[in-house]
């Protein structure tokens, strides 16, 4: 007499979507935590981003004025985005602290579905965290359209799914959050520095150069980077050409495309996610 | 299995490593009955729930539950179950409702049973006006009654509960067990549970008595305390040594608790006059009483459930059993 009235595909989805709920419903309770978030990037945008900026004159040198604040701001879109995925694996670290955890996992529930609705939820939370910094935008001359940000939401996203997979994969065997902050900087604070989010890629040591290249975070910040600049009416010679300028990434003489970008992050995503899912499925 | 039992378990055993947490038990618990293990910290019962509700292999021997083999048909046996563990386990930023939605869908209730299900959970507890409070509002007793209507939920045949009042107060306590005791009456449901208070024991249908990873004993509560053999007088003397000799030398059976000296005896009202005639020494207090299961658990192990000096064995149990709620560490 077990209660099996539901198709399996339909329970799994069913349970994919009410831990995105939770997810969600956590984040939405913590205005504390929304609100904080924008502390960040707001302080990146402007310390930084004006600080540096004036010493920096434009970075397109005489072809078009582009200053340092509009090539950090979609920078600072991204790093909002991905500390925030990689940080909602915390959760994870939570609910095995507080006890619900094992609460879940008694469930007749597949594992995997358990990890990847951990990774929805903190990959959309992470996404309107970043939206909220758009609201930043014209205080440092950017200028934004509609689609503009309509064009970044995928990407971005696409980047998030990619990083909260991530960080559910660090938390999957982590039981205090003290550990998960200390990994946490050892891994993301590199990872998100060698990715071009502060610094234009010119003139950089060949090691690190090749390490930018390698991380797959690059390529999340990049395509968010073109849109921004090719919004900010731009000559043609220069957008064409954003590799010779440090501003894009360029590989062997040829500068990736915003769909080489995306496949990219999708297939890092799609890898860090099986990840996160054969780890947490090994829970015992 | 004969159809009427909730749980069988043969022999079940489980190691850690040198250390046997659970020694070779075997127990059948029929259906409807509420069944409690008793018994001091680290004397297996978690390690026993951990097994029989598939969080925890067994090294040795087999158990059913509902029907389902734990070790074969894990699955089958998490859909046939309701636990309220031992830690608490809810969303303190969800609502009383929520953290009961969010169990109804992992555990399938049908969408359309979901609301009505979780508005007669809530009932069950006292929690209905509730409903749409945040957890981290709740009192201890609160939550835990949250618990318990969230295990009960997808209406499993068996509800586990381990420790269900720890750490709350008499008054909490004697509310959760009115709660229990409802819960049995309108659904029939078979509850598992372990306690080391010995006074909600009595609530038990049966007993079965832990300690050091074996079931020591196995009856109803009057049974085990039939088995103390009458009356139990408690002698509280400046001089317990030598009153100790004393009733050695009529071969009176004694054991001491502190400074008293505890006599199991069949008719304790004539016993009491003669002690009094034929002792030499002071005696300060006589008490005269109907056996506990206090008494039932030093009769049967030789110590006090509360006995706080642990020993070295109690004390690699307790370790083991830390490391095992909290999952791996690195």
């Amino acid at each position: 007499m077990t209660t099996a009235t539901t198709p399996p595909a339909t329970a799994t989805l069913s349970a994919i979507r009410i831990i995105w709920k939770r997810e969600i419903l956590r984040w939405w309770r913590n205005k504390a935590r929304m609100v904080g978030s924008l502390g960040f990037p707001l302080i990146f945008l402007f310390v930084f981003g004006s600080g540096l900026g004036g010493a920096m004159g434009s970075l397109a040198g005489s072809a078009a004025d582009i200053d340092f604040e509009q090539f950090i701001f979609p920078g600072i879109i991204a790093m909002t985005v991905f500390f925030a995925s990689i940080f909602n694996g915390i959760s994870l670290v939570y609910d095995r602290e507080f006890g619900l955890l094992k609460e879940v996992l008694v469930a007749p529930v597949n594992r995997s579905a358990i990890a990847f609705g951990k990774t929805l939820g903190g990959a959309t939370v992470a996404t309107v965290q970043g939206t909220l910094v758009f609201i930043f935008a014209p205080l440092v001359g950017v200028h934004l359209t509609p689609l503009l940000v309509l064009k970044m939401w995928p990407i971005m996203f696409a980047g998030a799914f990619a990083l909260a997979a991530m960080g559910v994969a660090l938390a999957a065997r982590m039981s205090s959050t003290e550990s998960f902050q200390l990994i946490n900087q050892f891994i993301t604070f590199p990872l998100m520095f060698l990715s071009g989010i502060f610094f234009p890629l010119q003139g950089l040591p060949a090691w690190m150069n090749a390490v930018v290249k390698v991380n797959p975070i690059s390529y999340a910040v990049d395509p968010l980077r073109r849109l921004v600049l090719e919004a900010q009416s731009l000559p043609q010679s220069v957008l064409g050409n954003l590799g010779d300028y440090g501003l894009g990434i360029s590989i062997g003489g040829h500068q990736m495309t915003v769909w080489e970008d995306i496949i990219i992050v999708v297939g890092f995503g799609l890898l860090m996610n099986l990840l996160a899912m054969w780890l947490v499925s090994m829970q015992d | 299995m004969s159809p009427q039992n909730s749980i069988e378990a043969q022999n079940l055993t489980r190691r850690f490593g040198d250390l046997i947490a659970v020694d070779h038990i075997s127990f059948e618990v029929p259906q409807g009955e509420v069944f409690g293990f008793l018994g001091p910290n680290g004397a297996g019962k978690t390690t026993t729930i951990s097994m029989l509700t598939t969080l925890l292999k067994p090294t040795e021997g087999s158990a059913t539950v509902a029907g389902h083999d734990i070790s074969r048909a894990g699955a089958a046996v998490r859909t046939t179950i309701g636990i309220v563990f031992q830690e608490p386990s809810l969303d303190d930023r969800l609502t009383a409702a929520e953290n009961l939605e969010f169990h109804a869908v992992l555990f399938n209730v049908p969408t359309r049973q979901r609301k009505g299900r979780v508005a007669n959970a809530l009932r069950l507890v006292d929690l209905e006006e509730r409903a749409k409070d945040l957890v981290e509002r709740f009192s201890g007793g609160m939550k835990r009654r949250l618990e318990i209507a969230r295990g009960m939920l997808h209406t499993p045949r068996v509800l586990f509960l381990d420790e269900p009042t720890l750490g709350l107060d008499p008054q909490t306590r004697r509310n959760i067990w009115d709660h229990i005791g409802r819960l049995r009456s309108e659904t029939g449901v078979t509850i598992f549970m372990t306690t080391h208070y010995m006074d909600e024991a009595e609530f038990c249908d049966r007993i079965g008595i832990m300690d050091r990873g074996k079931l020591v004993a196995l009856d109803t509560p009057e049974g085990l305390k039939r088995q103390v053999g009458g009356d139990v007088v408690t002698i509280h003397t400046p001089a317990p040594d030598e009153l100790a000799e004393h009733l050695a030398r009529s071969s009176i059976e004694n054991r001491r608790r502190g400074d008293d000296v505890l006599v199991e005896i069949e008719d304790g009202a004539r016993f009491i006059p003669r002690l009094v005639r034929e002792f030499d020494g002071e005696i300060e207090r006589i008490e005269l009483r109907r056996p506990t299961l206090d008494d039932v658990f030093l009769h049967i192990t030789g110590r006090t459930i509360r006995e706080t000096g642990l020993d070295d064995e109690d004390v690699a149990r307790n370790r083991m059993r830390a490391r095992m709620t909290m999952g791996p560490r690195h």
